[in-house]
């Protein structure tokens, strides 16, 4: 994995990988810590609050998270995240293909987030 | 008992061939699945079949089946596919005629229909997933299919078909089939079928499990992704199994691999619902067992669920999209003075349609997420409608096109397409109501 650069901020990408679904208007992005070390620093970073308080406009529904800590892995299911789904979103990505990189965007430590 | 060798031959309705032939050629299959439909594909191949009964299967069946058939017969590999769509019949007898064509004397082919249920379905079902019924949509119904399982498959191995073709068979049922029938697993024994059902989920998708919907250069580097393999699982009569792939194929096989498939489309990871089980992947392990070798098991299932789901399609109307592109000094603003030009001549069309117009480079995918460039230098102005009206897809093309001669300056490279749309719903059916028959030709 390439180091970040000195002042760069980190990302969830830098410690995390993750692919996303749509069943309807729901989406689920699941993410997974390459290094055990990191899964907790993950779960801190990656909360439900932040999620619907970051994407306010985009997450309108309920946001749950699972958690498979064998596999270091968070499944987030967001409900009514995918601008009224496949069948009405006029998004070039009706899927929501891209949202695991929006999760994979956001910053990791506690000062760089906005 | 030896390990089960099952493939994957296609992870969805266009999916590549090449890699199929190398797997089946090479891959000592007894068995290989092409995975095509999914809920939109089936709605819009109700539209083909009601513009030509003889349509409304894969449009790519013909090209498989010339390049499968000759191969899965010489390597006695099963085939078991849903390219059936909206009209299993005629893809059944599409693939005999090209079997016969191909001098493949004798070859079984199994026809299961039975999953469109239009007849069936109460014109006012509520929904599943959401408030309302059928009654209110105000859009015509195109096609109705439930979710078919095992029991609809097994027959057709039992009754030893070599291609097995079918329209909404479920996707991890496809795979699962196989394995019950030859482990002699009990369609009531959860925790096998569980088990069964997991290798289908990680296999469903073809090579999204061997390094395909996975490369992220620097941090998921995949090797010679353009020559990506399609998956194999070897799977024991417990139900675990490891997932790999050819030697001589690109991709890759890792635990992180199969981990992003695990989850793929999972809400409650321990209740995964499909017509065989009511899944549990939460305690799943995940190992690796060597080059492009990882182990899979521990997953587990209870009773699978009394109700199955139903697909229900509906005409949807029309889809124009259309851009234009600005590059150079002041793109961004040029192509935002673009956009607002349009919304302003498409205003005659307030409160009866949605238009959304993005700017791509700037900001596109992420619109709404909040997030957007601030200085791109190249972007791409693209307008999107839906309208039950074809009229009002062809005035979004226009006025887009228009903004060649008066929109600002610079900008070029206009395109537009009108395109069908179909919308879906789902509804549940109980699983007695929904009778699966079986067809075998021979040729």
């Amino acid at each position: 994995m390439n180091a970040p650069g000195h002042n760069a901020p980190r990302i969830v990408r830098d410690i995390a990988h993750a692919r996303a679904g749509d069943k309807g208007n729901t989406s689920n992005v699941n993410v997974w810590a390459y290094d055990p070390a990191d899964y907790e620093l993950l779960k801190h970073a990656l909360t439900v609050e932040r999620i619907k308080q970051t994407f306010p406009q985009l997450v309108r529904g309920k946001v749950t998270r699972y958690e498979l800590p064998h596999l270091c892995g968070l499944n987030f299911v967001m409900q009514d995240a995918l601008e009224g789904g496949v069948n009405r979103s006029l998004n070039l990505d009706s899927h929501g293909k891209s949202w695991s990189y929006l999760i994979l965007g956001l910053a990791l430590d506690d000062e760089e987030r906005g | 008992m030896s390990a089960f060798r099952i493939g994957t031959g296609a992870g969805f309705s266009a999916d590549r061939l090449e890699p199929a032939v190398d797997l089946v050629e090479q891959g000592r299959l007894d068995a290989i699945v092409l995975e095509c439909l999914g809920e939109r594909t089936v709605a819009f191949a109700h539209r083909d079949r009601m513009s030509d009964p003889k349509r409304g299967y894969n449009a790519l069946l013909d090209r498989r089946m010339r390049a499968l058939l000759p191969a899965c017969r010489k390597a006695g590999t099963v085939m078991i596919t849903n390219m059936g769509a909206a009209n299993p019949s005629a893809a059944a007898e599409r693939t005999l005629a090209i079997a016969r064509d191909l001098g493949l004397k004798g070859l079984k082919v199994a026809c299961i229909e039975g999953d469109d249920v239009s007849a069936l379905v109460p014109k006012d079902e509520p929904f599943m997933d959401e408030p309302g019924t059928l009654a209110d949509v105000r859009m015509p119904v195109v096609g109705m299919n439930a979710y078919l399982g095992i029991d609809a498959i097994v027959p057709a191995l039992q009754a030893e078909a070599d291609i097995v073709i079918g329209g909404r068979l479920a996707d991890p049922s496809m795979f699962l089939a196989p394995l019950a029938h030859r482990f002699g697993w009990d369609a009531m024994d959860a925790a096998r079928i569980g088990a069964g059902t997991l290798v289908g989920h990680l296999m469903e998708c073809g090579m999204q499990v061997t390094g395909g919907y996975f490369a992220d250069p620097g941090v998921k580097d995949v090797p010679n992704l353009a020559q990506c393999g399609y998956p194999i699982a070897e799977v024991q009569a417990d139900g675990s199994a490891v997932i790999t792939k050819l030697d001589n194929t690109g991709g890759c096989v890792t635990t992180a691999t199969v981990k992003e498939q695990l989850l793929y489309e999972v809400h409650d990871p321990t209740r995964y619902l499909t017509p065989d089980v009511t899944a549990d992947f939460s305690r799943v392990e995940v190992v690796a067992a060597g080059p492009d070798r990882v182990r899979v098991s521990n997953a587990s299932g209870t009773t699978r669920p009394a109700s199955l789901k139903v697909t229900v399609g509906f005409d949807g109307g029309f889809q124009g999209e259309a851009g234009v592109s600005y590059a150079g000094p002041a793109a961004q603003e040029r192509g935002q003075m673009a956009a607002e030009i349009v919304r302003q001549r498409m205003a005659r069309l307030d409160g009866k349609v949605d238009l959304r117009v993005d700017l791509i480079g700037a900001s596109s995918l992420f619109a709404t997420a909040g997030l957007r460039a601030t200085d791109a230098q190249d972007v791409r102005l693209h307008v999107a409608l839906r309208s039950p009206n074809r009229e009002d897809a062809e005035l979004l093309l226009w006025e887009v096109e228009s903004l060649l001669c008066c929109g600002p300056a610079g900008g070029g490279g206009f395109r537009g397409a009108i395109v069908p749309c179909v919308i879906t719903k789902s509804v549940l059916i109980p699983r007695e109501r929904v009778k699966p028959t079986l067809n075998v030709l021979i040729a």
